[in-house]
């Protein structure tokens, strides 16, 4: 008896719940005129990037809300916020949108452009939005090489949001105690090496962070074995085929053998969970020598006023420099100097109800007016706009620094879906050295998992 | 999970005396009216039990991935997946990682410790039993984010408070012992159930037969192995059971180490999570998933073999 209420109760409750799901559903979807938008990112008002989020927050919606009024409509827009490792955001975003939901404007990195879209997650804007898409007053403020991250196939899929690039930060008061200049430039790698070796013997615990390992995930790439790689005259990528277990794979491996095998890194927060946002804290704290980031952690990690790992005295002690060639002349094109960029997307989501409003909203976001004041008040990024840019860099060191000597040197990932699988395989090469073993036999091992991602030895060039 | 394994016991019953058909029919129902009453419920288990379980076993066999192209258009691939989750290391590497955290977290640890208090607390009334209780308890029933940020806090390397407390900074005990950290994470967190289960089976000791026993001169350790074992079999059984499936499924040891360092604490659950859901391949996850499941049967049917063969 006992155990036949229990199940009628249970379906009862289900019963219940489904009705309610339904009602749900349904006052949701016939809401006469009223529009309700949604707007997502990976930051949170108080956390991650949150400079951006209060943005959304408290300037772009109510000022999209109160044009949208004055044109006799009543949009209301919802912000949600995020605020969790970049993988995890992806993960969450392409579950949403394989289930046909996800906020109706969406920001994802640059390079999940190409396996979204081969998903079908995203969608050419002139396919979803219409016309209006292509007829953007604001391409022509956009640089060709800016407008290609956002380009699939040679569709427009997104709006690009900005650009970066990556340089070597270094502590200025650590590098004073160790006898090393204030404007340090290394010319080669082992000037890094040798700053690090100088740097230890005067008491730094940590010399030099280069991201490794697969815990911090693309951070690894990007900031790590990528801008090596190509330092050493490689690439990921040439010409439609992928290196294999090449000089520079094992340069570059070398280097970080070096490092965290020769005492000069600390292996183990390339293995923690929590590795990256403790690096920046470590920075933070005076306990890293040199570091190997984005204008990210200049804009959002020491960032004085919001950043996640704040210094207070950023501008005097925080020094900046280009990531070097492994010697001069020998990096990518002939380089000196190297460095890599991506950059964020903002797209409609396909699955919206109201294209045409949130491709507005989308492009509100990128006008001139909300790019200014996103970037005032020492929130300064490069943004998508000449435009702006121009107005905006001129006060601020290091990003007219990245936009004028750094972005004339960098290099950008392969835009193909397969990408962020070989990163994997490159990040798992670094954890593989971190953790002992010999460069030569990481990068073997490389080429063989390559093998299995891109189809083939045929797809891969060996050296 | 406790869905998922209660209908084996009633299908045991069954088939036991009930073949006689009307002399089963102790509510007066009938064939028909019985079905219909039955009928939801069976509804329930078929979609949210029966057809998941067939659906993971149908992508299993395709190449569906969560971006790219297959995606959108996932193609048969056969037992490909199949091949491929049981001939790579890391799914041996896993499944033995499991077994370790299985034996260590839930049978010796969670098992042992909960009839060991249980045992101590059984005549004991007043503060120090209440206190004892609660705080097994509160491990117990505390939402695991919190949880897990209570451990990464007790056990980091650089601001731990057990490193301050054992005033050795800088030992890393989720990076250099990542087995050990979750199996005493898990024992701790999980002791609750058992010690609870073995609380009431040990109430149901004839107090007379532990008297007997104490009279003809036994020992501690001969009375809970002549006297005490025997009556609270069915309760060892069925909570060996609960928990080794609990465990065996258990995520919880993702949030304190997300499987790392270089998957050294991937258990089979944070294997699936992380081949399916961060690498996006769909298809791979739902055959090692596949796989998962027939361990869990084999571990059910051992155990309920063992349980039948009380009588």
């Amino acid at each position: 008896m006992a155990l036949r209420k229990r199940s009628m109760g249970v379906v009862a409750v289900i019963t219940a719940t489904g009705l309610g799901l339904a009602a749900c559903g349904q006052s949701s979807g016939g809401g006469g005129d009223a529009i309700e938008l949604t707007i997502t990112q990976n930051s949170i008002q108080g956390g991650k990037n949150a400079n951006t989020a209060e943005h959304i927050a408290d300037w772009v919606i109510p000022q999209f809300e109160a044009a949208q009024k004055a044109k006799g409509k009543n949009v209301t827009v919802k912000f949600v916020p995020s605020g969790v490792d970049d993988e995890q955001y992806k993960t969450k975003l392409s579950l949403d949108l394989k289930s046909g939901k996800g906020a109706d404007v969406i920001d994802i990195d640059g390079i999940w452009a190409g396996e979204f879209a081969e998903a079908g997650y995203i969608k050419p804007l002139s396919e979803v939005v219409g016309p209006e898409a292509d007829s953007w007053d604001g391409w022509a403020q956009i640089p060709e090489a800016v407008q290609q991250m956002a380009a699939f196939n040679d569709k427009r899929y997104a709006l690009p949001v900005g650009t970066d690039g990556r340089v070597l930060y270094y502590n200025k008061t650590l590098f004073a105690k160790a006898g090393l200049p204030a404007d340090w430039q290394p010319a080669g790698w082992q000037e890094i090496l040798d700053a690090g070796a100088k740097l230890k013997s005067s008491g730094v615990p940590v010399p030099i962070q280069i991201n490794a390992g697969t815990a911090m995930g693309e951070a690894t790439s990007m900031q790590g074995v990528l801008p090596l790689l190509a330092g050493a005259g490689g690439e990921v990528q040439q010409d439609g085929k992928w290196t294999g277990a090449s000089q520079p794979l094992k340069d570059a491996l070398g280097l970080y053998q070096k490092i965290y095998g020769g005492g000069l890194g600390d292996p183990k927060l390339q293995q923690e969970a929590k590795g990256r946002d403790k690096s920046f804290q470590q920075f933070a704290e005076g306990k890293i020598g040199i570091l190997m980031e984005g204008d990210y952690f200049w804009r959002g990690v020491v960032n004085p006023k919001d950043g996640v790992a704040p210094m207070a005295d950023r501008d005097q002690v925080v020094g900046y420099a280009m990531i070097p060639a492994i010697e001069p002349g020998k990096g990518i094109r002939g380089q000196d100097f190297v460095s890599m960029s991506g950059g964020a997307l903002r797209t409609v989501n396909p699955n919206s109800e109201h294209p045409k409003e949130a491709f507005e909203l989308l492009a509100f976001t990128l006008s001139p007016e909300a790019l200014k004041e996103e970037t005032k008040d020492g929130n300064v990024r490069i943004t998508p706009r000449t435009d702006v840019n121009k107005e905006i860099l001129a006060g601020e060191p290091l990003l007219t620094y990245i936009s004028e000597k750094v972005l004339p040197v960098t290099a950008y990932r392969p835009p193909v879906a397969v990408y962020p699988q070989v990163s994997v395989a490159l990040q798992e090469a670094t954890a593989a050295v971190v953790g002992g073993t010999a460069p030569d036999q990481a990068a073997a091992d490389y080429q063989k998992k390559l093998e299995g991602i891109v189809g083939g030895a045929g797809n891969i060039t060996t050296p | 999970m406790a869905q998922a394994i209660s209908p084996p016991p009633e299908v045991v019953r069954e088939d036991g005396p009930a073949r006689g058909g009307d002399s089963s029919d102790a509510a007066g129902l009938g064939r028909v009216r019985a079905a219909v009453f039955v009928a939801p419920a069976l509804l329930l288990i078929a979609v949210f039990l029966v057809f998941p379980a067939l659906w993971v076993l149908y992508l299993g066999l395709t190449n569906y991935r969560l971006t790219g192209v297959a995606a959108a258009e996932p193609q048969f691939v056969g037992l490909d997946n199949f091949i491929e989750a049981i001939t790579t290391p890391a799914f041996w590497n896993s499944t033995w990682l499991t077994v370790e955290f299985v034996l260590g977290s839930a049978v010796i640890g969670q098992a042992v410790l909960g009839f060991t208090i249980a045992w101590m607390m059984r005549d004991r009334r007043g503060p120090l039993k209440r206190a004892v209780e609660g705080l097994v308890i509160l491990a117990w029933i505390l939402p695991s984010a919190i949880v897990a940020f209570l451990w990464v806090a007790l056990l980091d390397r650089d601001g731990g408070t057990l490193n301050a407390v054992l005033g050795i900074p800088g030992f890393a005990w989720l990076l250099d012992h990542p087995m050990l950290s979750i199996i005493i994470f898990n024992t701790w967190r999980g002791t609750a159930f058992s010690m609870m289960l073995y609380g009431a089976a040990l109430g149901n000791v004839p107090p007379s037969h532990l008297e007997s026993a104490r009279l003809a001169g036994a020992s501690g350790w001969q009375q809970l192995r002549d006297v005490v074992f025997p009556h609270i079999r069915g309760h060892i059984l069925t909570n060996l059971l609960l928990i080794s499936l609990w465990t065996f499924n258990d995520f919880g040891p993702f949030l304190l180490t997300a499987g790392g360092p270089d998957g050294r604490s991937e258990v089979l659950a944070v294997h699936v999570y992380k081949v399916a859901l961060q690498a996006g391949e769909l298809g791979h996850g739902a055959a090692v998933s596949t796989v998962i499941l027939l361990i869990n049967l084999v571990v059910a049917v051992f155990y309920l073999r063992l349980l039948r063969s009380k009588k």
